[in-house]
């Protein structure tokens, strides 16, 4: 179902995002490239820490101070979003590129009722009248299962579920057609049944606009369900990328095996499962070599010398490893 | 869907009402208690203060006369027999004469209110009008320049004692500019039977200095309410994803995080318009401004003891009318508080 197509809808090249704290600089994104194609979905994933978020944020130009994009291109349709300014990124946020947030507790405004933060989009991005804004949001709400939706717009946030929350999040989201979402561990806060009907919307949204998602998330089963490419990031850089099932069923770099090792598995009912031995390094000070030495299996001494680069495995399959894992390779 | 139960049903607009008027008919008898023990601890005071006979009989009464003013007074009855006159006089609306004055206490009193509220009304507009906006840029630009310069400003608001704010503008506009008059209320117009200065030329002419010696200390509560306020809400998600909807900074500050960081601010609010209206003494003094306040420090010179108790027991009222104005404020703000 993969489409490669030639021209990416986004492409990110080598992006760098730091946050100047009191405590040193954090450079929580450090060199990040990966491009999506027209309707496709790409996955994010990693440890918490990772950077994923940054990621997100980067793209739609979202990032605070102390932080700040030290570098590299964020091209949407071959337009840098980097050099673009605030109000170009106004016009883009929420109709280009829209975002749904992890926690739909937090994501809305408790003051306002839905329909004032759905209106709030179409406001902002079309020329629709009120009946006609009106009329739209309540065909989005009933898009995405909710029912009664008319009687709903003028409910507050407070009045939902969690999971319903969510639901909410996803129509504001989708209401002014954008070409890409990024969804920022959309289900992390929510319920395990409630997660899979989630996660099963956004895909139908996606689908029947054939728009493009990246989905972050820190959960390589969900994804790898989901995404049609990974890309593996750590410690704000990416270690891996490639096509889903291969990065699934032969992934090259020790990282990416260890986060598919630790995924609980059903069938299997054993208790304990394979965690990647340590922790994340603080961000502040890197060892030398490569960020994941001390967690790896496989480190020799070149590992703490040399940072390993991002080279292609096979045709579809990149990974940032001095000693990557070869097909039919244990651990 | 599950939930729906969370959603108010038409059908439940009838209960609703009743909630409501069961609501009021609470908060009234809440008020009364109130009004009651502040009736009790009034007239325990006065009780225990100093005699009011020696400043109403001439200097030299004699006994006789002064027993017999005891007497008309009602003073030489028990303190319980007093407190019941004393209660149901005022419960039947007969609050008493001044002394001093020989007109009722409270017709005395409301004479001067409309030169307090309309000082404290320019002073509380005033404050507000400059509080929130710089309270909300300080708030969302924690470690800007100007920010700091905005909060030490509001830490001198703060400290800085009112009379000597005044007297400072006093010297300064009045005496070294001479731009404002230095003291007392200017020429007055009628507005549905009130008089007030807001409605002339030369009323606001003399109402700027003492309405802005007045204002300045809450304007500085008021913005440092806000700057935290906002400071907690900017971290809100939801402040990120109104940006990431493509809102400007502006709209995301005021639309969606004033609101949210409103509710102490409006609890300060009250509670600082009250503590004006009935305490805007020391400014009145200043500025020879002929309010109530004015009125309360001649009382108890003098002891008339009439008028300071009707002014404590408006001063109360006052209190108690603002706070339940607040709370129905706060429903009004934020939809997850009910009355009840
Ligand atoms: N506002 C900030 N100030 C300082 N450091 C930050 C800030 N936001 C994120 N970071 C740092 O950037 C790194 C990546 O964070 P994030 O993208 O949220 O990770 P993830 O989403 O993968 O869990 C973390 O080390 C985090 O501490
Ligand atoms: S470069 Fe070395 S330490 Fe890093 S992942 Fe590969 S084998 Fe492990
Ligand atoms: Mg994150």
């Amino acid at each position: 179902m993969t489409v490669q197509t030639q021209h990416a809808l986004l492409a990110v090249r080598d992006l760098r995002t730091y946050f100047h704290t009191f405590s040193g600089t954090v450079k929580a994104v450090n060199g990040v490239s990966f491009d999506i194609g027209e309707g496709e979905i790409m996955g994010l994933v990693g440890e918490s820490g990772g950077g994923k978020s940054v990621v997100g944020f980067s793209i739609l130009g979202l990032i605070d101070s102390p932080g700040q994009i030290m570098g590299g291109q964020i091209l949407l349709n071959g337009e840098d979003l980097v050099t673009a300014g605030e109000d170009r990124l106004r016009q883009i946020r929420g109709r280009e590129i829209s975002m749904v947030f992890q926690d739909p507790m937090t994501s809305l405004n408790p003051l306002h009722t839905v329909g004032q933060q759905m209106d709030e989009v179409l406001r902002l991005h079309s020329d629709l009248d009120a009946a006609a804004r009106r009329k739209a949001c309540v065909e989005m709400l009933e898009s995405v299962g909710i029912s009664r939706a008319a009687d709903r717009l003028g409910a507050y946030p407070h009045q939902f579920s969690g999971g319903m929350r969510q639901r909410v999040v996803i129509a504001i989201a989708m209401l002014a057609k954008p070409r890409l979402i990024i969804a920022d561990e959309p289900t992390t806060a929510l319920d395990v049944t409630i997660q899979s009907q989630i996660l099963k919307l956004m895909r139908q949204q996606i689908a029947a606009r054939g728009a493009s998602m990246i989905l972050i998330t820190h959960d390589l089963a969900v994804v790898s369900e989901m995404a049609d490419h990974i890309t593996v990031l750590y410690c704000g850089n990416v270690v891996e990328r490639g096509r889903t099932r291969d990065l699934i069923e032969t992934p090259a770099h020790p990282y990416t095996r260890g986060l598919i090792d630790s995924i609980p598995d059903p069938a299997n009912r054993h208790p304990r499962l394979k965690q990647i031995p340590g922790t994340v390094p603080d961000i502040r000070n890197l060892p030398k070599g490569c960020n994941f030495r001390d967690r790896c299996p496989r480190a020799q001494a070149l590992c703490a010398v040399e940072e390993p680069q991002l080279r292609p495995q096979n045709a579809s399959q990149w990974a940032a490893c001095h000693y990557p894992l070869q097909p039919g390779d244990l651990a | 869907m599950g939930k729906a139960g969370a959603f108010p049903d038409p059908a439940d607009k009838k209960s609703q009402y009743s909630d409501m008027l069961g609501y009021l008919i609470k908060r009234l008898i809440q008020m009364l208690l109130v009004l009651w023990i502040v009736s009790l601890v009034v007239f325990l005071m006065m009780s225990f203060t100093g005699d009011p006979v020696f400043m109403i009989v001439p200097i030299d009464a004699t006994d006789d006369q002064i027993q017999q003013a005891r007497r008309i007074l009602g003073l030489d009855q028990s303190l319980p027999v007093q407190y019941w006159i004393f209660i149901s006089s005022l419960v039947q609306g007969d609050f008493g004469q001044s002394y001093v004055f020989r007109q009722p206490a409270l017709a005395l009193i409301l004479e001067r209110m409309p030169a307090t509220v309309e000082m404290v009304l320019v002073a509380m507009v005033l404050a507000v009008v400059v509080a929130i906006p710089l309270g909300v840029y300080a708030g969302a630009n924690p470690n800007g320049r100007l920010s700091r310069i905005i909060m030490a400003g509001s830490l001198l608001g703060i400290s800085l004692p009112g009379f000597w704010v005044g007297m400072v503008l006093i010297y300064f506009f009045a005496v070294h500019l001479g731009i404002f008059p230095s003291s007392g209320r200017g020429e007055t117009g009628e507005v549905f039977g009130v008089r007030t200065s807001l409605v002339t030329w030369n009323g606001w002419h003399h109402i700027i200095l003492p309405a802005v010696t007045l204002s300045l200390a809450t304007m500085a509560i008021l913005l440092r309410m806000t700057r935290a306020g906002m400071m907690e809400v900017a971290r809100q998600d939801y402040m990120k994803f109104a940006r990431a909807k493509g809102a400007t900074r502006q709209d995301v500050l005021y639309k969606h995080g004033l609101k949210n960081a409103l509710i102490p601010v409006v609890t300060i609010f009250g509670l600082q318009l009250g503590d004006l209206i009935a305490f805007a003494t020391i400014t009145e003094t200043i500025f020879s401004w002929p309010g109530m306040g004015k009125l309360l420090i001649d009382s108890i010179y003098r002891a008339d003891r009439p008028v300071i108790v009707v002014y404590l027991m408006l001063v109360a009222l006052i209190f108690v009318v603002i706070n339940f104005l607040v709370d129905l404020v706060y429903t009004l703000i934020d939809p997850r508080i009910t009355l009840k």
